[in-house]
């Protein structure tokens, strides 16, 4: 059960208002979500869990300005201002991720034609504040892999080069879908020991999709999808460090 | 550089045999289009710099014989600047180790000076001394050819009389920059040329003291053409006048203007094809590109890149290629042109070239190719840039295949698995296979063009000389002689056949249209000038109606039937009207024929002949033309076989090197299209080809997949490509066709086959680059990634 509790205005990130999301696909409808509410908060770290097509995807890209709602809105608030990303033009998504999201997916989606380096660079360079990609390198312990290109890196670094990447132009919000799922448990908690760190350290506010609900325990709220709506949403008192985790 | 500029580059890098397929297609069509433009710029140009510096005229003349005084009267006509009489005259010429008949144009020049009008350029030694009766000035194109030097003697029949003749310089003219007998189907520098004389003693030894036989004229500059024409007409009808012509008819000038015809033709048309193959390969390369970047795009959009930085992203890389392209296009093409110009220059008798490539020339060629280019590629960069990027990250939906047609016929028993995926592939995409056999059928189709050439000039030469006209020499009388002369070209030795003609310059006309040609009445049943139908049938003169070429029909909208009008413009002038009864097939000139005796009736005289065609037994040839050539009433022979001998040999080295660069141009196609469509196929099939690798298929059973799919659309191509080729010819020869000549259209069987040999050749080329690709298929990595 959702715990009530008062909250300040301005630590709230995103506000979810009753949105709903309908695949058309031909002659089916596909109700990806089914009237979703919801608040995140500035600095947190969010775990969603849910089943395969449970709509986890869906709303966090969404959240991302990849995609937008069908009905509903979703506001985004920062020190800049508010955006209604369900009712902003290709445009305004386009500048809203450019200056103010970080997304790590799932399948890592480096660019197999640029090394590490240039991985992030080619972020950063559109990006306004920054650190240089090298930094960022060094914030996820990859220092020594700079000029390698994906096809040259492990699995587990080349998800760590996409987490530098996401977090070179220190966004206000990450999003991370699966970031661990084609990993291996040690791998998979180097790459959330990141997570964590840059969590902890730029303040951003974090939202990691994942399957494997041990994974929740190091969040500061857990939310819980199930067939376009969410089952469960609630705070976590005890976080647990990424190594601590029963993986 | 930016990182995502570096991607570019590398992605440039790795896709670099497809990129040079493409880059040689486009440089192809751009040089072609620079090589052909500027080339007729240049040629052009150097036309009119050299008229006008040379004067020359805007209407020519010749006449029979008019005195001095009329000169005064032509000046008087509205409209004329500047008038030069001259005398000119044919002559037969006698040189030193040469056997075979030369021939040549005597014209005077006034005392001491290079002429006013159609001034001659000298070239070497000085201008004439007008009281030494014996020299000459000689075109440097026939000095070349017989390697004659000032000082050196040539002997001239002048008046019947052999006359030694000493050379004390040689020129060239803007009259004569295209150097052709009379009549001449190629020029022959060695038995023909034109040779300058001092006005005084041309004039006494022609007698024609105090008199001229040739006009040229200038016109002010609101002198009106055809007014001046019609009225220097009326004015030299009682001089023997037979009609004056502008500039345009001159024969030199014509033959000039139809190549810069067909420069611009070449212009046109190779480029057309050249960069819509070039863009369809650019859009089926960069469209697979996208289709495998659809993740890269979906990424780079997630992290803020807007739809333009996407869309600038692929359309750089176009650029890229295209700037390639266009940048060696317009090196070769400017090399070609260079070349080709300076052939030209050699060619045709030009003192200079001024090559030029004029800047817009290049700015249309960047133009033309870039819009060509994004035209091309522009529906796959619009997805690109389009794509949602939330569906972009989404794997794309497997393709659906279905049935062949083939399959819904119920043939499908007698295909193998490998087979049915072969052709369900080809029928999945039916635009793209179609766009690839369209490619593929252009190349072949090119190098049919670089064949054509040769075709057409043996056919021209079959039809004009092996079956029409069939003599060994012709002999021209000075004037008409009454038929029996001709027993005495019987009587010499190795003589086998003599026939007389009439040849008379006639104005013919059919209604508003007319045209000037010789009227040559030839006998009933000539064997040495034979009359060929389409079919190349002989057909009969009837007894009283005329023949014409065919294109002289087709000019004047005459046919078969209709009454033509005749304005005979010599002697007394009469007017006939005489009906058509057909048409003959002939690729040179425009003529018209009737029975000699017709003729000889109509023109009130008796049975007299203007010359003769012989028959000579080949051993006699030599000895026969000696004794001809010094008959008195002889003013010229003729011959053709040393000319078109001549011609073959240096047209053999030009049909080389043009087949060689159609073959390239072609080849350059054939790859291209090939290559990339099997390198595109791997790329979309790399997968399901490992997938049957590992469940134990051949290499040579997986390239059977591949290759067999774009070996059938080659073998398509094959035969579309040889109707495109057909195509392309036909429409050059339709082109080419002019009052001087109209090219045939035959295709010989080597012509197709190298065609095809060509593209079979750039396929097995490609397939073996694949084949290699093919052992390099990382089963292991392709399963285990996802798509
Ligand atoms: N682009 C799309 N077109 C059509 N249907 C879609 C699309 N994207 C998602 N869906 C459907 O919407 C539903 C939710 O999809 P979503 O990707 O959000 O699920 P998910 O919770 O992320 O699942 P998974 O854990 O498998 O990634 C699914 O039924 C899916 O089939
Ligand atoms: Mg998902």
């Amino acid at each position: 059960m959702p715990q009530t509790q008062f909250i300040d205005d301005a630590t709230r990130v995103f506000q979810v208002k009753n949105i709903t999301k309908t695949y058309q696909m031909g002659e089916v409808a596909v109700q990806a979500l089914r009237g979703i509410n919801l608040e995140l908060f500035r600095g947190e770290l969010t775990v969603l869990l849910g089943a395969s097509g449970s709509g986890k995807s869906t709303l966090l890209n969404i959240l991302g300005g990849l995609d937008t709602p069908t009905t509903g809105q979703v506001l985004y608030h920062s020190k800049k201002g508010d955006i209604d990303l369900s009712h902003a033009s290709e445009q305004e998504l386009t500048y809203y991720r450019r200056f103010n999201v970080g997304f790590v997916f799932q399948f890592y989606n480096l660019i197999p034609s640029l090394t590490a380096l240039e991985n992030i660079a080619v972020v950063t360079e559109i990006a306004e504040s920054h650190m240089t990609p090298e930094e960022a390198l060094e914030m996820v312990g990859l220092s020594e892999r700079l000029n390698h290109f994906p096809a040259q890196l492990s699995g587990g670094e080349q998800q760590r080069v996409a987490i530098a990447r996401a977090i070179a132009k220190k966004p206000d919000v990450l999003l991370c879908d699966e970031p661990t799922g084609a990993l291996d448990s040690t791998t998979g908690i180097r790459v959330l020991e990141a997570l964590q760190k840059i969590n902890r350290e730029l303040g951003t506010s974090t939202a990691i999709i994942t399957h494997n609900a041990s994974i929740a325990q190091m969040a500061n709220r857990i939310i819980h999808l199930a067939d376009g709506q969410i089952s469960q949403f609630y705070e976590n008192e005890q976080r647990l460090n990424p190594h601590d985790l029963s993986w | 550089m930016k990182a995502i500029d570096i991607k570019l580059w590398r992605e440039l890098w790795n896709m670099r045999l497809q990129a040079l397929a493409i880059v040689m297609v486009i440089v192809s069509g751009v040089a072609v289009f620079i090589m052909s433009l500027s080339t007729y710029d240049s040629l052009y140009e150097t036309r009119e710099t050299y008229y006008q510096e040379h004067q020359f005229a805007d209407i020519f003349t010749a006449l029979k014989r008019a005195p001095l005084s009329v000169k005064q009267h032509i000046q008087e006509i509205k409209g004329v600047d500047q008038v030069q009489t001259r005398v000119i005259s044919y002559i037969n010429l006698d040189i030193a180790g040469y056997d075979n008949p030369a021939s040549g144009h005597l014209i005077s020049l006034p005392d001491n000076s290079t002429g006013v009008l159609n001034q001659i350029l000298l070239r070497s030694g000085r201008l004439l001394d007008p009281n030494r009766d014996n020299e000459i000035i000689l075109s440097k194109e026939f000095a070349n050819a017989h390697n004659l030097m000032e000082g050196d003697n040539i002997k001239a029949i002048i008046n019947g009389r052999s006359k030694k003749l000493t050379i004390i310089g040689t020129a060239m003219s803007p009259e004569y920059i295209y150097q052709i007998a009379p009549g001449a189907m190629f020029p022959n520098h060695k038995s023909y040329g034109v040779m300058w004389m001092a006005r005084t003693p041309l004039a006494s030894a022609f007698d024609m003291q105090g008199a001229f036989n040739h006009v040229s004229l200038t016109l002010t500059k609101n002198g009106n053409k055809e007014d001046v024409i019609d009225q220097l007409d009326q004015l030299l009808k009682p001089y023997g006048g037979i009609g004056a012509y502008a500039r345009e008819k001159q024969v030199s000038n014509q033959f000039l203007t139809e190549e810069l015809k067909q420069l611009q033709n070449m212009a046109t048309l190779f480029p057309i094809i050249f960069l819509g193959v070039a863009a369809f390969l650019l859009n089926v390369v960069v469209s697979r590109l996208i289709a495998l970047e659809r993740e890269q795009i979906a990424t780079l959009k997630a992290f803020g890149y807007r739809n333009t930085d996407i869309a600038l992203h692929y359309s750089k890389l176009v650029l890229m290629i295209t700037a390639f392209g266009i940048l060696i296009g317009i090196g070769v093409g400017t090399w070609m042109g260079h070349a080709m110009s300076y052939l030209y220059m050699n060619i045709y008798s030009l003192p200079y070239m001024l090559y030029q490539l004029k800047p817009d020339i290049i700015a249309y060629a960047i133009l033309i190719t870039v819009t060509v280019a994004m035209a091309g590629t522009l529906y796959s960069v619009r997805q690109a840039a389009r794509l949602p990027p939330a569906q972009g990250m989404q794997p794309e939906q497997p393709v659906l295949y279905k049935q062949t047609l083939i399959e819904r016929l119920g043939l499908q028993a007698r295909f193998s698995q490998p087979s049915r995926m072969v052709l369900r592939h080809i029928e999945r995409r039916p635009l793209k296979s179609l766009l690839t056999i369209l490619g593929i059928s252009m190349a072949c189709g090119i190098m049919m063009v670089g064949g054509f050439q040769k075709g057409a000039i043996d056919e021209m030469i079959k039809v004009q000389y092996n079956m029409s006209q069939r003599e060994d020499f012709i002999a021209l009388y000075r004037e008409p002689t009454s038929q029996t002369s001709l027993y005495s070209l019987k009587g010499l030795q190795g003589i086998e056949y003599v026939e007389g003609f009439r040849q008379v310059k006639a104005k013919l006309s059919f209604k508003h249209r007319y045209y000037r040609t010789s009227l040559n009445g030839i006998e009933r049943n000539s064997q040495l000038s034979r009359l060929l139908d389409r079919n190349l049938k002989e057909i009969y003169l009837p007894e009283n109606g005329v023949i014409l070429t065919d294109y002289l029909a087709q000019k004047l909208h005459i046919k078969a039937g209709d009454m033509l009008t005749i304005e005979i413009l010599e002697g007394n002038r009469p007017t006939l009207n005489i009906p058509v009864a057909g048409t003959a097939k002939q690729y040179l000139g425009l003529n018209a024929y009737l029975q000699r005796s017709n003729l000889n009736q109509k023109l009130k005289e008796g049975d007299v002949v203007s010359g003769a065609y012989l028959k000579v037994d080949a051993l006699f040839q030599q000895s026969a033309y000696k004794e001809i050539k010094n008959m008195p009433q002889v003013i010229g022979v003729i011959e053709q076989e040393s000319s078109i001998s001549g011609f073959y040999d240096t047209m053999n080295d030009t049909i080389l090197f043009f087949t060689f660069i159609t073959t390239l141009l072609g080849g350059s196609i054939a790859f291209g299209v090939v290559y990339n469509s099997l390198r595109i196929a791997l790329s979309e099939r790399n997968r399901e080809l490992a997938s049957l690798r590992v469940l134990g298929f051949t290499r040579g059973e997986v390239a059977y997949i591949l290759l067999g799919e774009q070996g059938i659309l080659t073998l398509i191509a094959i035969p579309l490509g040889f109707v495109i080729g057909y195509g392309l010819c036909w429409y050059l020869s339709i082109n080419f066709e002019s009052d001087l000549y109209r090219v045939p259209l035959v295709l010989e069987t080597e012509v197709y086959a190298r065609a095809a040999l060509v593209v079979i050749v750039s396929f097995i080329l490609s397939a073996s680059i694949i084949w290699r690709n093919l052992a390099r298929l990382d089963m292991v990595a392709v399963l285990k990634s996802k798509e």
